[in-house]
């Protein structure tokens, strides 16, 4: 049965559904919605909320609930995920789970509180300091917004690094028809590593620092191995008219401004399409490697001045041009821009 | 033949890298003598901080896990909130507790959380060799404070214990030093008070501890033992400085 219901609150609603047994998290708009809709439920389910003291003790309040087993998560909106990044390249480093939320935001500095995409860069290249990568995660509706944490939750503990669902303040404020479908909650991948108390086993410890001589190399091979499985197996995307000429390529509430100006360009008798990354890293390259032959031109549109075209580009490798329409500082994107754009090219 | 000495069964038999002298290694050996006489091993989890203690990991026999500088606190409020019915624990120097982390230490504290906190005051930063610390006492010369620290300039020492008093989330507060034979005994006493504060579900408590750092106070091991005698124990007086329990150690 449909429902209306807000992007923030499905979010918060697809955590719980998923099994989320600890958030943390500190008011920032727009994503406060999310932080109070928690407040709520998580209560109502017995399970662990705290109103943290800032964006770094609720990331390594994750770090904590994470490290003794529980499905944790915190959210943000950009100035805040800025503070996080310490914490999560520590996650990434101890190979802890963990789904944290940016509920995107103009910036840069304290900008605005318009939806944005311009944290890309910042989610994607890894964010915090060491070579180090999260996999990224971007819903395009409420329905996402509600399926995405148990995805986020599962591959985040399949391969032992956080998760990240880059968002924005348009989409978690949005209100549409959606599903509250059955939501997948069973743990994966090894557990062997939690700590519980060392009743029954030996003692584990969970540590990123490795001082010894060429632990760290080997560590970060080890990670880096993981992080190229990751890439091999888990790009996943929407592809629409995959017999297009003109390759529209945007995520999130761009890639919804994309379906209706491919939708206008279609009954106009344009061939043009659209590539929806669903995960933004890995990024899913193979397929526009794919499409390269065919396309004549990609049109990568984002709220930003321009941060996953580089992706595009690398992808594309100078083999068909490549072009770029954004808006930066909170602006959106209209589907008559992009007609406009696509009519340029 | 009854064992009157032995190693802890809560230490491992990895060798300690701290200086000769130095307070940490003695703490270590209190906090795993406690957790022995509470039975509580298998279902203890401690925190590591960044300072001269982050190998705590490998010293300690029981699950420990690290946290980046300051935030033991919020670390230990997410594995004590998520398993209730585990004795968590943290382990930080000044810098880390009272400097970096001191949002974390004041709100873990004011939540009440049901954790320990052994802090470990030797007034300067151990591991990054000597710079000042938040607890520096006034004219002491460090790498940072080459002409001695001055209130002017770096402000003054901070009471962290005293400073904790005025939340009503805080249930035991002591101070203790571990330059002597008594007080080294006096200040198990209060670890392990702390711990059972936690076991009976009675909210936060912290120990403070004074502790000698030889080297970045650029003194020998009985020079560094007269000056926590002398004046670390005038700016911060050893005793208890907050017990909402009416226990009795
Ligand atoms: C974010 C961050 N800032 C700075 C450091 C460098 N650092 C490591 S330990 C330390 C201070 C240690 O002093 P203290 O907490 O008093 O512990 P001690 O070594 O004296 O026991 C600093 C500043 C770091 N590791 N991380
Ligand atoms: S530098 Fe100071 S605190 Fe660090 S191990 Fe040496 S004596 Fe101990
Ligand atoms: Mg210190």
């Amino acid at each position: 049965m449909k429902q209306l219901m807000k992007g923030s609150a499905a979010l918060g609603e697809g955590a719980i559904q998923a099994g989320g047994g600890a958030y943390f998290g500190y008011p920032i708009t727009p994503q406060n919605e999310l932080t109070e809709y928690m407040s709520r439920r998580m209560l109502e389910e017995r399970r662990v909320f705290i109103q943290a003291e800032s964006e770094l003790a609720a990331i390594n309040m994750v770090f904590g609930a994470s490290v003794a087993g529980a499905r944790a998560m915190t959210s943000s909106s950009s100035p805040g995920v800025s503070l996080k990044q310490e914490g999560i390249s520590y996650m990434a480093g101890c190979e802890l789970p963990g789904l944290i939320v940016n509920v995107q935001r103009g910036g840069p500095g304290l900008g605005n509180i318009s939806g944005s995409q311009a944290d890309y860069f910042q989610a994607v290249r890894g964010g915090g300091h060491g070579d180090y990568q999260v996999i990224v995660l971007t819903p395009a509706s409420v329905q996402e917004m509600y399926e995405m944490p148990s995805m986020a939750f599962s591959l985040s503990e399949k391969y032992r690094t956080p998760a990240l669902i880059l968002t924005d303040g348009i989409l978690a404020q949005m209100q549409e028809p959606m599903e509250l479908v059955k939501i997948n909650a069973a743990r994966s991948g090894d557990q062997s590593w939690i700590l519980d108390g060392c009743k029954g086993r030996a003692p584990r410890k969970i540590r990123s620092l490795l001082m010894e001589e060429g632990a760290l190399e080997a560590h970060n091979r080890h990670l880096q191995k993981k992080y190229i499985e990751i890439k091999n197996k888990e790009q996943r995307y929407q592809l629409i008219n995959e017999q297009a000429e003109i390759m529209l390529v945007a995520y999130g509430v761009s890639a919804r401004v994309c379906y209706t100006a491919v939708q206008e360009a279609n009954r106009k008798g344009l061939k043009v399409g659209l590539l929806r990354p669903i995960t933004v890293w890995p990024f899913p390259e193979k397929i526009i490697q794919e499409l390269v032959p065919q396309v004549k031109a990609f049109l990568v549109i984002e709220l930003s001045a321009g941060q996953m075209v580089e992706d595009v580009n690398l992808a594309v490798n100078g083999k068909t041009p490549v072009y770029f329409y954004g808006r930066a500082g909170g602006a959106c994107v209209t589907p008559e821009e992009v007609i406009k754009e696509i009519g340029k090219i | 033949m009854k064992k009157l000495f032995g190693k802890p069964e809560s230490l491992t038999t990895v060798n300690h890298k701290y200086c000769p002298g130095c307070g940490h290694g003695i703490v270590h050996r209190l906090i795993a003598e406690v957790i022995d006489e509470l039975g509580v091993r298998e279902k203890t989890i401690g925190i590591a901080p960044v300072g001269c203690a982050v190998f705590a990991y490998d010293y300690w026999n029981f699950d420990v896990t690290e946290a980046s500088h300051g935030r033991p606190p919020a670390v230990a409020t997410g594995i004590k909130r998520v398993l209730p019915d585990r004795v968590v624990f943290t382990y930080q120097g000044d810098g880390d507790l009272a400097a970096i982390g001191m949002a974390e230490t004041i709100h873990a504290a004011n939540r009440g959380e049901n954790i320990t906190v052994i802090f470990i005051n030797n007034a300067i930063y151990g591991m990054t060799t000597g710079q000042m610390a938040p607890t520096s006492l006034l004219g002491m010369k460090t790498t940072t404070t080459p002409f001695g620290r001055e209130a002017k300039i770096a402000g003054y020492p901070i009471k962290v214990s005293e400073l904790l008093v005025t939340l009503e989330g805080t249930t035991y507060l002591a101070r203790g030093a571990v330059d002597s034979a008594k007080h080294v005994l006096e200040a198990k006493k209060a670890i392990k008070k702390a711990f059972e504060i936690q076991l009976s579900g009675k909210g936060y408590s912290l120990v403070e501890i004074l502790s000698q750092c030889p080297p970045n106070w650029k003194m020998s091991v009985p020079e560094s033992l007269e000056y926590v005698r002398k004046e670390m124990m005038t700016q911060f007086p050893l005793g208890v400085i907050k017990d909402k329990t009416g226990m009795t150690v």
